[in-house]
């Protein structure tokens, strides 16, 4: 891209008519206008750069920011919230002088291109966040979603992200305690690969993203800036996949999670000795939102002399080095009399660090290349003032049919065997069988305070050793729902997230999201997303968990198909002590099982309609709001109180799946009988919400009842814990070792 | 009077804080070493832990093995300092030649995170007095280059020894040979092993067992009793 001369602002003032590529660099043509109009003149090369980079979909949420705006609008009171959406990540007080910070975010399209890098750097991104935020990086959590399990593709996907998501966590150090695998034909061309982190700090450390205070040194410290991940986020994350483009390889950045384990610790060390003032990761758009964000979120202007970035390739062109997604690189702004101390801290962990540039009085960032200036921008008009859409949006034509199409009117089994077939045909297929084959290749042991992890309901990690508080987290989303219903489909995958954290004893607290949907150029594609962010943000204001940031990931489609609909919906809960918390398996035998909540015949969108009858049509399950708040305050109390021994919430498979995964963790099992009022099937398939099993021990089953009865929880029993195989008395029996097989061999058999 | 045990830090340790609580949990007091350091601080012991240091480029280990710390450790190792690589830090000791052999990558070509069962074959090293010979145990392992190797000469003159401290049960989860876990020197002040101990001391973390702790006691007991 360079030209001679150098496309300086003075050159580029002299010179209006230069043609420069801003289709190429995936700006509309209205979208460039705007920008000479900011500029009252053309822009350089290097500000088309930026500006291309900052203003594309992946960067400036243009179609999405209208509507995001209602979780801000209808955020609950909370007290929790120390940061709210705007920063890298948000932070909720989790008490005793504790915060924590947790995001989800999409890295779609790289993992689809390149699986291992593309997954890799999707961790390495999102722990950037988490530490410029001021915290210690304290697990990981990874949503994933893949083509069909038997589609040849998939075996190509599938493995490569799995090793790329353990080879950078691993290698950090940081516990992989939760997240999903689901598949579905829908996500064939389009997989989403979401990574989310927590990072815990004391209040006093929060940091923010902002360069204040004039005469302040810029520093970028880490890895050398490269020629990788050039346009990753406006040519690759912010178009729809065409098999007539060239090939988007070239855009997709390397990771080494070695700098970044450094760069994690030299952070953190600079931290305590309080020398930073703002911070900010590279992520998407590299330099041009690094020093364009912190600039306009601090109280002046920036001044930077590219010439002093350290290259990995030494012909890089200035446009280049700003566009360039160089993986493990951070900004600090830093006091002059601190420099020194920093660049010791850097030194000592190897990590390369060298002064950029400085905070001005003014209120412009400059960029200077080999004595020219190459840019001179209001920062706010990069990293803030981008296009916002009003796109079209209409419900799509064919949402009523779809809707008509009502799964309860599905043939069921006529008979206990055909019963007990497809009971064993649900627990092996893809989507509920064991993914122990996955998560055995992310470390969760590592720091040490790994309470609970996959395939727990939620992931748990203790913070403090001596007082044994503790964090939960869980990640769930049903495109299935979803597709039926956007409204209720992200309703139902907060509901879901919230209960999980809830079952595992944890308080919930906040709320992280990752939206991923199709091309928002669709009006129906526009419409389930509208839908969707309503949905979760009225179901956040009633349940009281405020959300403290997110991502929107659009473009999930290949031509004209989308993929479902898929919200992905994080919540964050507390423990006060995590001896009290509860886990899946089933304890003892002789437990008794108890049904919290309504059952009802809804297979709309169930793993039951898609595992029989390859079938997605009719509702997904009611969504009630106060039944689950209520549901988790009993689990939460019974936890605490000692009234429970395990419990497992009941989402896709209903009871029957929840059952045997508890069985066969605790290697016990269980006899179920049919409680009145309900057949044998809707009793082991629905998949109504607001629902969990829990086992309780004799000696607590008068007061855990009270307990129930006195809050109006809708409380049956069901069974007990009990011998070799699951039995549901008069329908049929199956050995723990028959359901072993079938959990767990599905998806090593797929993936050979 | 307690022992003081110290912990290397390389860079890219992951499991050296882990190491340290495990240290204090058994009552020693853990001393953060660092891979510059050129001498050991007068401590009385030290592990290497676990993690990539460096990355784990060019081969596991074989960068940290030249650390300025491994100088003095592997001199006073020789000359009897009780030294525990866990992981990575066996990774170090077979590239330091403090003990044979070597790992290549796990037979599968995966990384393996897992509870793994034990057979304590060998009670008497410094680090392992408080187990019995014969007793399994639990401990987690996760690893990527986990296959230990040797020559059939080494293999039989450690079989031959008794310097096989730990093998794998039911499942040998990287294809090492004879199914090893961990391996002692001769004198029994080195030992190495794949598997991570100060991932079971704690009933509610981790595993949920405390089969790791007797490393940190057994070594505690030595060291005060000495």
């Amino acid at each position: 891209m360079s030209r001679t001369p150098l496309d300086t602002v003075e050159h580029a003032a002299a010179t209006p008519d230069v043609e420069l590529p801003w289709a190429e660099l995936g700006l509309k043509k209205d979208e460039y206008e705007r920008v000479v109009e900011i500029l009252g003149r053309r822009p350089t090369g290097a500000e088309l750069a930026m500006y291309s980079v900052m203003w594309s979909e992946h960067c400036s949420y243009k179609s999405s920011k209208v509507h995001l705006r209602q979780f801000g609008e209808k955020a609950p009171q909370s007290d929790a919230l120390l940061v709210g959406i705007g920063e890298n990540a948000g932070v909720v007080d989790v008490g005793q002088g504790y915060a924590v910070t947790f995001k989800v975010e999409s890295h779609n399209h790289p993992s689809y291109v390149e699986p291992y890098q593309g997954a890799a750097t999707g961790v390495g991104g999102i722990v950037r966040d988490i530490i410029a935020m001021g915290a210690r990086p304290v697990a990981v959590v990874d949503p994933l979603r893949f083509g069909a399990a038997d589609h040849p593709d998939t075996k190509r996907v599938l493995p490569g992200v799995v090793a790329g998501i353990g080879g950078y966590g691993n290698c950090l150090g940081l516990p992989n305690i939760g997240g999903e695998v689901v598949f579905d034909a829908c996500y064939q061309g389009n997989p989403l690969v979401n990574a989310g982190a927590i990072g815990v700090m004391r209040h006093e450390d929060i940091h923010l993203a902002k360069a204040s205070g004039a005469g302040n040194k810029v520093i970028l410290y880490g890895a050398r800036t490269g020629g990788d991940g050039i346009g990753g986020a406006s040519i690759l994350a912010s178009e729809t996949f065409d098999d007539a483009k060239p090939s988007k390889r070239p855009a997709v950045q390397v990771g080494d999670p070695f700098q970044e384990k450094l760069l994690i610790e030299c952070t953190l060390e600079a931290f305590k000795e309080k020398l930073v003032v703002g911070i900010q990761d590279l992520g998407a758009a590299g330099l041009s939102c690094a020093t364009s964000e912190l600039a306009s979120n601090g109280s002046g202007g920036m001044r930077v002399t590219l010439d002093d970035v350290p290259l990995r390739d030494s012909t890089l062109s200035p446009e280049e080095i700003l566009m360039s997604e160089s993986q493990e690189r951070m900004c600090a702004v830093v006091e002059p009399e601190k420099v020194d101390r920093f660049l010791e801290i850097c030194d000592k962990w190897d990590v390369i660090a060298t002064v950029i540039g400085e905070v001005t009085d003014g209120d412009r960032l400059e960029i200077f290349w080999h004595g020219g200036k190459i840019v001179d921008v209001d920062p706010r008009t990069v990293a803030h003032d981008g296009p916002v859409y009003e796109r079209p949006y209409a419900r799509p034509s064919w949402q009523d049919e779809l809707q008509a199409d009502d799964a309860n009117k599905l043939p069921r089994p006529g008979t206990s065997e055909e019963l007990r077939q497809q009971v064993l045909q649900l627990v092996a297929s893809p989507n509920q069988a064991s993914k122990k084959w996955i998560t055995s290749q992310y470390d969760h042991f590592v720091q040490g305070n790994t309470v609970l992890a996959q395939p727990e309901d939620s992931g748990m990690i203790r913070i403090d050793e001596e007082s044994g508080l503790g964090v939960a987290i869980a990640t769930d989303g049903n495109g299935r729902y979803a597709k039926l219903d956007p409204y209720a489909g992200a309703q139902l995958a907060l509901s879901e997230a919230y209960r999980n954290v809830a079952t595992t004893g944890a308080k919930p607290l906040a709320v992280s999201d990752c939206l991923n949907f199709g091309s928002p150029e669709d009006p129906a594609v526009m419409w389930q997303f509208a839908e969707a962010i309503r949905g979760l943000a009225d179901a956040c204001q009633q349940l009281g968990t405020p959300v403290t940031g997110g991502n929107v990931s659009l473009y999930n489609q290949t031509g004209e198909v989308a993929i479902h609909p898929t919200p992905v919906v994080a919540v964050l809960g507390v423990i006060d002590d995590v001896a009290r918390r509860t886990p899946v398996a089933f304890q003892e035998e002789g437990q008794l099982l108890y049904l919290l909540g309504d059952t009802r015949e809804e297979f709309g969108g169930s793993a039951w309609s898609q595992v029989v009858h390859d079938h997605l049509g009719g509702l997904p399950p009611k969504v009630d709001l106060e039944r689950e708040r209520l549901l988790a305050e009993i689990l939460i109390a019974a936890s605490r109180d000692g009234m429970i021994d395990s419990a497992h919430d009941l989402s896709d498979g209903g009871l029957i799946q929840a059952v045997v995964e508890s069985a066969l963790l605790g290697g016990k099992g269980a006899r179920l009988v049919v409680p009145d009022g309900l057949d044998a099937f809707t009793f082991l398939f629905s998949e109504s919400a607001g629902r969990a099993v829990v086992a309780v021990p004799r000696s607590e089953e008068v007061r855990f009842n009270d307990m129930c009865g006195a809050r109006g929880l809708p409380v049956t029993r069901i069974g007990v814990v009990d011998g070799e195989s699951v039995e549901l008395q008069g329908e049929f029996e199956l050995s723990l070792d028959e359901l072993r097989r079938a959990h767990e061999e599905t998806i090593p058999a797929l993936l050979k | 009077m307690t022992a003081r045990i110290g912990v290397v830090t390389f860079p890219g340790s992951l499991d050296d804080r882990d190491t340290q609580r495990a240290i204090r949990l058994a009552g020693a007091e853990p001393v953060a070493l660092w891979h510059k350091d050129k001498n050991l601080h007068q401590v009385d012991a030290v592990v290497l832990p676990g993690g990539f240091s460096y990355g784990d480029y060019l081969r596991a280990g074989a960068i940290s093995r030249f650390s300025p710390v491994m100088e003095p450790v592997i001199e006073q190792a020789k000359a009897g300092l009780p030294v525990l690589g866990i992981c990575n830090g066996f990774q170090i000791l077979t590239e330091a030649h403090l003990l044979p052999g070597g790992m290549l990558g796990n037979d599968h070509l995966h990384f393996i995170c897992r509870d793994q069962k034990l057979r304590v074959e060998n009670a008497a090293t410094s680090w392992t007095s408080d187990y019995s010979a014969g007793q399994e145990i639990h401990i987690p392992l996760k690893n990527m280059d986990g296959r230990y190797v040797a020559d059939q000469y080494t293999l039989d003159k450690l079989e031959a020894e008794g310097r096989v401290a730990f093998r794998y049960l039911d499942f040998n989860p990287n294809g090492s040979l004879n199914d090893i876990a961990g391996i002692t020197n001769e004198a029994g002040n080195v030992v190495g092993l794949m598997p991570h101990p100060e991932h079971a001391v704690e009933p509610l973390i981790g595993s949920g067992r405390t089969d790791g702790l007797p490393f940190f006691t057994s070594i505690l007991k030595k060291l005060v009793n000495a």
